[in-house]
């Protein structure tokens, strides 16, 4: 979420129950402003919280002004000091992956790999590295697959330029009544992967500054993001749950 | 140098006279100058005349009316139209887009400026709900208003919901406070319509297509009405078995052999106030739809319950599909889940409960009351250690209910009623289950691997003495409890499952049954072919040959 919108769209999404406290919303205000100074970013965007068995991971995101570059993340323990996080790599998250159960809550908790995959452990140290994995990189991966699954921009919001950068859409209003309830409307915001697949035809009605990413509707399994419809007396808000 | 405003358009269109006026006096340095004053103009010697100046003008406005042809348009009246849109409309680059503008104009003349058809008013989506919410803030109007002033002051049912929701808010745990109001006033009308001793929100379960509120009431003694469904069922059943008997003593000869097979006695649901039944659920959809009672729960769909996972959908008559298929439709299934969450997460600090002290009972002791000298514990304390928060709600068995039930008892019952003939076979004695008693503390929770089953913390480091103990359960994730003094609640946010590391897999059907035990009488061997039997044969009668002989030699011995 956008930063200086946080506390309407928290009003938003607080049907599924989580949200924030009053003193780390009041922090986030504060917190995500210095760190826009801090980093240069042109933009700081709220990610979400990862709650961990004795502790949360606050996470922020900082947007250059290039918006499909690859993000920015910032993990925070308070939500007033913030530590950069690397980017991630396909071997942290194909090691993550083999990872269950919750986070402990302390970033420099390790993982042993011997207790949970002993022939991943024994490949890794014929490595060279030690069997473990500390619960940053997992963060990191975590992360890193929540929002490619489910992050989520509406069609239209975003514009790609012919120079190749990609920008918000200042003239978007948002979706009609009509087009929020079809799942095509939506887009993942990632690096498109079913968008060179399509037919010729398909292709010819797409609109090239605005259909850039994948649209929800192709996800497999079919229907996983369901589209539910709360209306709210003075609007309506569509929340996209995903199973 | 600027031209005056306000020029005669007309004027604009002929160039001659285009710098008659405005001109300021031009300095003696400038190319201009001396050229403003009549006779020095570079045009003088065109029209020199004024006469004829106006002549030429008025020639050459009759020829911008001149019709035209085919259109019946003339030029002057185009360039009004066309200046005045300008004027009105003040477009940027102007001169770029004048052609666009001309056409514009001329195509707007064959538009109708009056439209019969009236839009019709569009009801906006969010009509029905905004009615529905309406709805619950009207206030009842009438004799009974007062009435019912003077019972609620002295005894109310309804809890303090935005108490409740400040306390979680604190936590980050909640619903906005738009919604959580509305709860409450929704809940005001549960109490009025339905007879309503105590009340509590309970929480919300998300579904996939709709969303549940969930309120735990309990409700006035005497004022539960008796379920007529199953006095119905209970002689359609005994109809049933006599129809049956008859047809059996007819076909008695044809039938094939019975089944030994006995199903295990049902278990019998709990009464109702007591045990996993103890409290009565009220749910809606949204605040503002009129509110349902969920039945009361049986073990056979708790213990279904916790071997499948289903999302809810919203639809409290929605099929539940499933294997093991479960004995009801998405409302038990609701109330099967809400008993195993209530069972697991309700608690309450150690001490503010206590058991009476004329307890008789054995020591499944169901009811506890409140304790007068309880004193709270301190906020850190509360946070730190377990042990100072207990269960309030009586832990569920394997069976499926609180209190153990002999089914061999159960079945010796029903025997007795039906008189059976058949045979009577010895069951094996099944242990009692026993559970965790009530009331207890929270630090003999098992956890999940090597998770514990309750996090704790504080609402706030920075201003310790307001802050509130918060405790979320890892066992159901969603679920919340807050401490603060003397006051404390639970509540449930979530989509209304267990925590599992592991993803689900749902459990495998059972092995095929063996339909006979398998012998050496009835397991199949290969027919001797002819040299077997022949070979058989003749080792047959050698040994009988071999046996005469023998009985020959005893013979001669015995001589």
């Amino acid at each position: 979420m956008e930063a200086q919108s946080l506390p309407a769209a928290l009003a938003l999404v607080a049907g599924g129950g989580a949200g924030l406290s009053p003193e780390k919303r009041a922090a986030l205000g504060v917190s995500l402003t210095l760190l826009q100074h801090n980093y240069r970013f042109e933009r700081v965007w709220f990610w979400g919280c990862i709650q961990g068995v004795r502790g949360s991971y606050y996470i922020a995101e900082g947007l250059r002004p290039d918006r499909a570059a690859p993000r920015i993340r910032l993990y925070s323990l308070n939500c007033l000091d913030w530590s950069l996080l690397t980017p991630a790599t396909k071997e942290m998250v194909a090691q993550a992956e083999q990872l269950k159960g919750r986070f402990q809550g302390d970033p420099s908790f390790e993982y042993n790999f011997a207790e949970i995959n002993p022939q991943a452990a024994e490949t890794l140290f014929e490595g060279g590295k030690e069997p473990v994995i500390k619960e940053e990189a997992r963060l990191i991966a975590t992360i890193e697959q929540i929002d490619r699954a489910v992050g989520i921009v509406p069609r239209g919001a975003f514009v790609k330029t012919p120079l190749g950068s990609v920008h918000e859409n200042r003239h978007f209003e948002g979706l009609s009544l009509v087009e929020a309830k079809k799942l095509s409307s939506y887009f993942h915001f990632t690096e498109p992967v079913n968008l060179k697949n399509k037919t010729l035809l398909e292709k010819a009605n797409l609109d090239p500054s605005t259909d850039f990413l994948d649209s929800l509707e192709h996800d497999i399994p079919q229907g996983e993001q369901r589209c539910l419809t709360e209306w709210k007396v003075g609007g309506r808000k569509n929340i996209l749950y995903d199973s | 140098m600027d031209q005056s405003p306000g020029l005669n358009p007309s004027q604009g269109a002929d160039h001659t006279y285009a710098y008659e006026r405005g001109h300021g006096p031009y300095q003696p340095h400038e190319p201009g100058y001396g050229l403003d004053q009549p006779d020095y103009s570079p045009y003088d010697d065109q029209i020199p005349d004024p006469k004829a100046r106006m002549l030429a003008i008025q020639n050459a406005k009759a020829y911008l009316l001149k019709t035209s042809t085919t259109s019946g348009l003339n030029l002057y009246d185009h360039l009004a139209n066309v200046l005045t849109k300008i004027l009105d409309e003040q477009p940027t680059n102007t001169v770029d887009i004048i052609e666009n503008i001309s056409k514009d104009v001329k195509w707007a003349r064959f538009q109708k400026k009056m439209d019969t058809l009236r839009d019709e008013y569009e009801i906006p989506p969010t009509y029905e709900a905004a009615e529905k919410c309406k709805a619950l803030f009207i206030k009842e109007n009438g004799e009974e208003n007062e009435e019912i002033i003077e019972e609620e002051i002295g005894h109310s049912p309804l809890p303090n919901v935005m108490e409740t929701a400040f306390y979680f808010e604190q936590a980050g745990v909640g619903l906005s406070k738009d919604e959580s109001y509305y709860i409450f006033l929704a809940l005001k009308n549960l109490t009025s319509v339905q007879p309503i001793q105590t009340c509590r929100f309970w929480g919300k379960i998300l579904g996939l297509e709709m969303n549940y509120i969930i309120a735990e009431a309990q409700l006035r003694e005497g004022e539960e009405e008796e379920e007529a469904g199953e006095e119905v069922t209970e002689e359609e059943v005994k109809g049933m078995d006599e129809v049956e008997e008859q047809d059996e003593e007819k076909e008695k000869e044809d039938e094939p052999p019975k089944s030994t097979y006995k199903p295990p006695p049902d278990i019998p649901k709990e009464e109702n106030g007591t045990g996993a039944n103890k409290y009565v659920y009220f749910v809606c959809n949204e605040p503002g739809k009129p509110w349902v009672k969920l039945p009361p729960v049986t073990p056979a769909q708790i213990v279904c319950a916790r071997k499948i996972k289903k999302f809810f959908t919203g639809r409290l008559d929605a099929p539940v599909v499933s294997f093991p298929p479960f004995p009801g439709n998405e409302a038990n299934y609701l109330r099967a889940q809400i008993a195993r969450i209530s069972a697991g997460t309700h608690v309450s600090p150690t001490g503010f409960y206590q058991f009476p002290e004329e307890e008789e009972e054995e020591e499944g002791g169901d009811t506890y009351e409140e304790n007068p000298e309880f004193e709270p514990p301190a906020v850190a304390e509360m946070v730190d250690s377990l042990s100072t928060w207990a269960h309030h709600v009586k832990n569920i068995l394997k069976q499926g209910r609180c209190v153990w039930i002999n089914p061999q008892k159960l079945e010796e019952k029903n025997e007795e009623e039906e008189e059976d003939e058949e045979e009577e076979e010895e069951m094996d004695e099944q242990q009692a289950e026993t559970g965790p008693p009530l009331l207890t503390l929270l630090s003999e929770d098992e956890g999940i691997k090597d998770i514990p089953a309750w996090t704790a913390q504080h609402s706030t480091n920075l201003i310790p003495q307001h802050s509130v103990a918060i405790i979320q359960s890892n066992r159901w994730p969603g679920a919340y409890a807050f401490a603060s003094g003397r006051k404390f609640e639970n509540i449930y946010f979530g989509w209304g499952h267990k925590y599992s590391p592991e993803n689900y897999t749902p459990i495998l059907p059972p092995p095929v049954q063996e339909e006979y035990p398998s012998g050496p009488a009835i397991t199949e061997a290969r027919d001797p072919t002819l040299e077997e039997e022949l070979a058989f044969k003749a080792a047959q009668e050698a040994l009988a040959a071999g046996e005469e002989e023998e009985e020959e030699e005893e013979e001669e011995g015995d001589d």
